[in-house]
């Protein structure tokens, strides 16, 4: 009884101390909720518009066909006509345009007489996705124009169609990259949030002196523990949770999974980070320190789970560096609840990781309490 | 003595303080030069845009001749690694347990069907909740099936269709478009902010806390030798920092550096003054170490990150985005290094992403000079 | 001397600093005060009363918002530079660069004030000399000790033979020796340049030995003249009572008078208690019929001389916040004076007390034991390890030799039940700022274990014991000083813990709230509370029943202050206080005879 009123006002106290420092308070709201809103905007890795320039050498009906089909799509957006050849290099370096499809004078006649036509497609390749996603498109295009040829051919000469390709995505099935990155932005900004905040929060009372005042109190270290790490799972989950739902209304990315899924992840990943986050605090005796440190943790976190780009992508033995990282877990698990529709048995293979994560780094961060200061 | 040398002793001063603070303190080193070498790793390793070794599985229903080959030919891609599945149901469960991101399935008449009019369909199933991922994996398959059709017509084994459109696509500036090339030189943008912004930040605000910044300023200093004694050192380390990511993005990883090292130094100082410019006004606005380095990385580091184009195309982001980036000089500099790294010297490419920065640095000096002007505490 | 010249003249200078969603809070109010070449102007007042203010704007730091202020005949508004090169300024908490050593402080101000190249060999020299830096000059500003710090900060304000020198407080914190050499220094400038000096100063003492005074209070000038001046008005109102040899100690006594009617102050100086009455009272007093002095208490009572420390405690309005009667001190009935304190229970005790950084020991072998409801100080100057001996009693640090006993337990390993005994309270205000008052005291009343009525008993007794009445609901951070350490202290005593620890309580406090404080103390023992605490405050040994006066982390002497102050007796000095028997002890003249030991002298 005496151990629960005692925990209990540390708990009450680590809240008001939250919520009454402006400083804290912002951490906790404002950050968040601007950084969702920017960066569910701006993290996409969807081409749209891309500025084009065309020299059509050819000037037929045919080239013509070809072109309205590339003006007709939303992803390219024509800025000039060429004339010369010379033009080309112009147009691409000086920015003006980020691809430039030209058609050769022979383009029609080729066609015609049953010889294949090139189609020269010059990308600018600065941006190396934006280079390989316009080639895509243009690809499509051109195959689709020649599927519509292919039929009157077909229809002419009695001929045959050949295998062709039948592509389907499962889950987002137009394949639009901000709910790839909205799915996992709200677990992510939550986590530097809680992060920052749990780092700060012992260094903070060793740097104004109250840890001290706390040492000697009759807390133990586990109940010091306990009570640093509950506001920052409450906050954690709370921010994250409202981030979700404003992804799912706000950015209009599905939610199919179910909703005990999500609070059971985002509390296992939040306890995993307040242990890392209190293993920093104590570790540090400066509030510099404590901010350095969690730098250092959250840069490498970020880049390592797959949030922005495929851990597939990366070499082996990075790969296997990343399951180290709590943020690979997370990652991967609130895609699989919004877009894959998980439930709870399926994600929960996925969080033992984080478990354990979560039990090898407490106790230390408890121990240093007491022992940091020699 | 003249006022000139006085000046000069009183920067001398200040400027051997401040790099023997930094050689003092490990935390300004590790950012300066730890980090830079810790995020040009994990850019070079860790961040790729390029999928390579997919799994897939291949459910060939069909056991003829051309499904046999077809799904050969998955085999020889370097982008894949084929897995043959019997059912399309198992070929499901590994999609939905992630073991593999694609199926490609060859239907029981796909031998049949090829010779007729209909057409043989060729179903690709994509893992889409990486759309970027899932739209390049497309166009590889769609490579793969195109290159065994020309062969097999080539072979007269299909007969030759009506004449087609050819692609031929050539990638300028980055022809196996490799996406290292694209995000190390960005990674510079990244560095610089880190020790202009989030360094400059915490020595200043460390200043005020300490109570040294009110013993400096009761000396006959005056304003401008007290800038130039906190940019100075920074403008080094910053140019340090850099030097050692532009050798080992060139010897490490192999990115091209098409354009002159002399103009790119040129133009990298020009947008570390807009960041040193930017880190001390932060400082000279708030004194308080802890929000410093809040504001420093909320409207420095993370901008640099999300709204620089350094990883994320800005073009294809919504209008009011777009115009919020044009008061971030880190996307100007984005646009320096891409030019520069893989174009070359471009000079009106060069010159209307460098106009902006000057007058950013310009802008940032005058709120530090009009913060600081008279020295006061208050 | 050319004590015409005026080096610095304030007219009607005004300055407020602005809150948010507040009024403003007035730190100068019309104030006009002229400092003379050649002396040391002394600027005295509590805590708030405009002092750093006024320095910073001679120093044009700040503009003023009313008047004008003129250093050296050059107007600190628009000639601020000017005046920078012709002045040295000492802020209170000197701005040395911590990571760089003595010798790259004093170049770095040597090329901030342009001083040329060839004239700084000599410079340094000398001023490394005059400080006794000499054999530090490779240390790094960080590791030097509190005293040698305020000596580099002297040095580097120093360093081109200002014509003005203005000091904030430059002597807090700072023990007797070093605060006799820092004097030194700063008279030598002023016997040898004839500059002038404007130094705000806590410490009454030190005003007694400027050439004239100002006493600030709330931004305006309360008086000002020489110390004789001051002085003379209380000629006749200022009394020493010497208690009855075996008698109640002195502490008791002074506790008794303070805040009687017609007593304006009340301390203890060696061993005898110093009263200044108000002059009706002092007139009964001469006359010998006073109700408050009834002859059987004390041995003799004798007209003193009075002493600026009396003049200023005079001068100052203080508002009622002596403590209430030792009745409101705690709910249970009050005990009989003296008899609580039963010396043979051993509430502390450390045997052999080591500790090591390094390869450097902090505090070397110390052996002492407090019995319970005894006062026990450590003393000695910043740097002398009392502060880590202190943390090592309390469980904050590992011990590396020796062992701590804490009511029967080390507290390091003890459990939480042996912490709930004590109270504590740290170097440094160490409760959260941004909670308010009554959150504090809810918060660790509960943690230790408080609840319900009794809590609200007990946070009621708090708030009325300690006036903290009408703050409640403000952040402890935004209280003033002397409130915050009230509020320090109402924490650490809220759940009438046995032993007390209190560690440098009143460091950087001004005169008026040391006084409290100690008269509060005196009261917490008297019931049967066990008090450790450290000071530099030498005068303040003679509030504690026994010492232990450290340096360099070993003992130098343990014994009461009665013993103590008798090591230093010599036909030169026949009444010797604490700090004259540290100066001693520490320049290394120590007696044969010297008390040592966990036994000590009794008084």
């Amino acid at each position: 009884m005496l151990v629960l009123r005692r925990i209990m006002a540390l708990i009450v106290k680590e809240f008001i101390t939250i919520m009454r420092d402006p400083k804290s308070r912002f951490v906790v709201i404002g950050p968040p909720l601007i950084q969702f809103f920017v960066f569910g905007y701006a993290a996409t890795f969807d081409v749209t518009r891309v500025r084009y320039a065309v020299l059509d050498e050819a000037r037929t009906s045919e080239s013509r066909q070809l072109l309205a089909a590339v003006d007709g799509s939303q992803h390219f957006r024509r800025v000039r006509n060429l004339t010369a050849e010379r033009q080309i290099d112009e147009v691409i370096n000086l920015q003006e345009a980020r691809m430039v499809i030209h058609l050769g004078p022979d383009f029609s006649r080729r066609l015609l007489s049953g010889e294949q036509a090139p189609l020269q497609v010059i990308v600018d390749g600065r941006n190396s996705n934006v280079a390989a996603v316009a080639l895509g498109y243009v690809s499509a295009i051109v195959q689709q124009y020649n599927a519509q040829r292919q039929t009157g051919f077909i229809l002419k000469n009695s001929s045959v169609m050949g295998p062709r390709l039948v592509g389907r995505a499962w889950f987002n099935a137009n394949l639009l990259s901000r709910w790839y990155i909205v799915a996992a932005l709200g677990g992510t900004i939550s986590m530097v949030v809680v992060m920052i905040l749990t780092s700060l929060s012992v260094a903070r009372e060793r740097e104004f002196g109250t840890f001290d005042q706390l040492l000697v109190a009759p807390f133990t270290s586990g109940e010091i523990l306990l009570a640093k790490a509950i506001p920052g799972i409450t906050f954690g989950l709370l921010d994250s949770l409202f981030l979700a739902a404003a992804g799912v209304w706000w950015f209009a990315v599905p939610f199919r999974g179910t909703i005990a899924a999500l609070i059971v992840t985002l509390f296992i990943f939040m306890l995993s980070i307040v242990g890392l986050g209190l293993f920093v605090s104590a570790l540090s005796t400066t509030m510099q320190q404590a901010l350095l440190g969690s730098f250092a943790f959250i840069m490498p976190a970020v880049i390592l789970s797959g949030f922005t780009t495929p851990i597939e992508n990366m070499p082996g033995w990075l790969q296997i560096a990343t399951y180290a990282n709590p943020m690979r877990y997370v990652v991967r698990v609130l895609r699989q609840i919004f877009l894959e529709g998980a439930d709870l048995s399926l994600v929960g293979p996925q969080l033992w990781p984080l478990c354990i994560i979560a039990a090898l780094i407490l106790p230390p961060a408890a121990w240093l309490f007491r022992h940091r200061s020699q | 003595m003249t006022a000139l040398r006085a000046s000069l002793m009183r920067i001398r001063g200040l400027l051997r303080k401040e790099m023997l603070q930094v050689r003092r303190d490990p935390s300004s080193i590790l950012l300066a030069l730890v980090m830079p070498l810790l995020l040009l790793f994990l850019f070079g390793y860790g961040v790729s845009l390029n999928p390579n070794h997919v799994p897939v599985a291949v459910v060939a229903s069909d056991t003829g001749a051309a499904a046999r080959e077809l799904a050969a030919r998955f085999a020889l891609s370097p982008y894949f690694v084929p897995l043959s599945v019997k059912t399309l149901n198992q070929a499901e469960e590994l999609l939905k347990e992630k073991k593999v991101d694609a199926i490609i399935h060859i239907h029981e008449n796909f031998s049949a069907d090829l010779l007729t009019r209909g057409g043989a369909p060729v179903q690709v199933i994509i893992n889409g909740v990486d759309a970027n991922r899932a739209r390049l994996l497309q166009g590889y398959t769609q490579g793969v099936v195109q290159t065994w059709v020309a062969q097999e017509q080539r072979r007269g084994v299909l007969p030759a269709g009506s004449a087609a459109v050819v692609v031929l696509p050539r990638i300028w500036f980055n022809e196996a478009n490799e996406s290292r090339n694209f995000l190390v030189p960005g990674l510079m943008v990244l560095i610089m902010t880190l020790i202009g912004t989030l360094l400059t930040a915490l020595v200043i605000a460390r200043e005020w806390e300490r109570g040294t910044m009110e013993a400096i300023l009761v000396t006959p200093v005056r304003v401008f030798e007290l800038i130039l004694g906190k940019t100075l050192p920074y403008f080094f380390l910053g140019l340090s920092g850099l030097g050692l990511t532009v050798a080992g993005g060139v010897l490490l990883f192999a990115v091209p550096l098409r354009g002159s090292l002399l103009l790119f130094m040129l133009l990298a100082s020009i947008f570390l003054l807009a960041s040193l410019g930017f880190g001390l006004a932060i400082s000279a606005a708030v004194r308080v170490q802890f929000v410093a380095a809040q504001i420093a990385v909320i409207a420095g580091f993370l901008p640099a990150f999300f709204l620089s184009g350094l990883l994320f195309d800005l073009e294809s982001t919504p209008l009011p985005i777009q115009l919020v980036s044009h008061i971030i000089p880190a996307r100007y500099f984005v646009e320096i290094c891409h030019t520069l790294f893989l174009a070359g010297n471009i000079g009106p490419v060069l010159w209307s992403a460098t106009w902006p920065l000057v007058v950013m640095a310009i802008v940032f000096f005058t709120v530090v000079r009009r913060k600081l002007s008279g020295k006061r505490l208050e | 001397m050319k004590t015409t010249e005026v080096v610095l003249q304030a007219s009607a200078l005004g300055k407020s600093f602005s809150r948010k969603g507040k009024a403003p809070v007035i730190a100068l109010d019309a104030l006009s005060l002229r400092v003379k070449a050649g002396a040391v102007t002394g600027l005295v007042g509590p805590d708030g009363a405009g002092k750093t203010t006024l320095l910073r704007l001679a120093a044009g730091l700040l503009l003023p918002d009313a008047g004008s202020i003129s250093v050296l005949g050059l107007d600190s508004a628009s000639q601020a530079i000017e005046i920078q090169s012709r002045i040295g300024y000492m802020p209170q908490q000197f701005g040395l660069y911590q990571d760089l050593s003595v010798q790259e402080n004093l170049e770095l101000y040597a090329d901030l004030q342009a001083v040329p190249l060839s004239l700084r060999p000599s410079r340094f020299a000398e001023l490394l000399q005059m400080t006794g830096l000499g054999d530090f000059q490779k240390r790094r500003a960080g590791a030097l000790s509190g005293g040698m710090k305020q000596k580099l900060g002297l040095a580097c304000s120093l360093i081109k033979k200002p014509r003005m020198l203005l000091l904030d407080e430059p002597t807090v914190g700072v023990d007797p020796v070093s605060r006799r050499d820092l004097w030194q220094i700063v008279y030598k400038m002023v016997a040898d340049e004839g500059i002038g000096v404007l130094m705000a100063t806590s410490y009454l003492d030190e005003a007694d030995r400027c050439a004239e005074v100002v006493v600030l209070y709330e931004g305006r000038k309360l008086a000002e003249g020489t110390p004789a001046e001051f002085r003379d008005k209380l000629k006749g109102r200022v009394f020493t009572l010497t208690p009855p040899a075996g008698g109640p100690p002195p502490r008791l006594l002074q506790t008794h008078l303070a805040g009687q009617p017609g007593i304006i102050d009340v301390m203890i100086r060696s061993g005898r208690v110093r009263c200044v009455v108000e002059a009706e009272l002092a007139a009964r007093l001469k006359s010998g019929h006073s109700e408050l002095f009834p002859a059987a208490a004390y041995d003799k009572i004798e007209l003193s001389e009075p002493s600026f420390e009396d003049a200023f405690m005079a001068l100052v309005p203080k508002a009622d916040l002596r403590p209430k009667n030792a009745a409101s001190l705690s709910p249970e009935p009050d005990p009989v004076p003296g008899a609580v304190s039963r010396r043979d229970e051993i509430m502390v005790s450390a045997h052999n007390l080591t500790k090591n950084f390094g390869a450097f020991t902090a505090v070397r072998e110390i052996s002492f034991e407090v019995g319970k409801g005894e006062i026990f100080g450590l003393l000695g100057p910043n740097g002398a390890g009392k502060s880590t001996t202190f943390r090592m009693l309390c469980g904050l640090l590992k011990v590396s030799g020796g062992e701590v006993q804490v009511a029967g337990r080390d507290l390091r390993r003890a459990g939480s039940r042996a912490r709930a005994q004590l109270g504590y309270m740290a170097q440094v205000f160490s409760l959260y700022r941004q909670l308010p008052v009554r959150s504090n005291l809810e918060f660790y009343g509960r943690a230790y274990g408080l609840s319900g009525a009794r809590l609200r008993q007990r946070i009621n007794w708090a708030l009325d014991e300690f006036h903290l009445r009408g703050r409640e609901e403000s952040p402890a951070g935004l209280l003033p000083a002397g409130y915050r350490q009230r509020l320090a202290m109402a924490t650490a005593l809220l759940h009438e813990p046995a032993i007390l620890f209190l560690d440098e309580p009143t460091s950087g406090a001004d005169p008026l709230a040391r006084r409290e404080f100690w008269l509060r103390i005196s009261g917490f023992a008297a019931q049967g509370v066990t008090v450790v605490v450290t000071t530099h405050f030498m005068e303040e040994a003679e509030y504690c029943d026994r010492l232990l006066i450290m340096s360099r982390g070993t003992e130098l002497v343990q014994g009461a202050p009665a013993a103590i102050r008798r090591l230093a007796q010599s036909p030169e000095n026949p009444e010797p206080t604490v700090e004259d028997a540290f100066i001693v002890l520490a320049e290394g003249r120590l007696p044969a005879a010297a008390p040592t030991g966990a036994q000590g002298v009794e008084s």
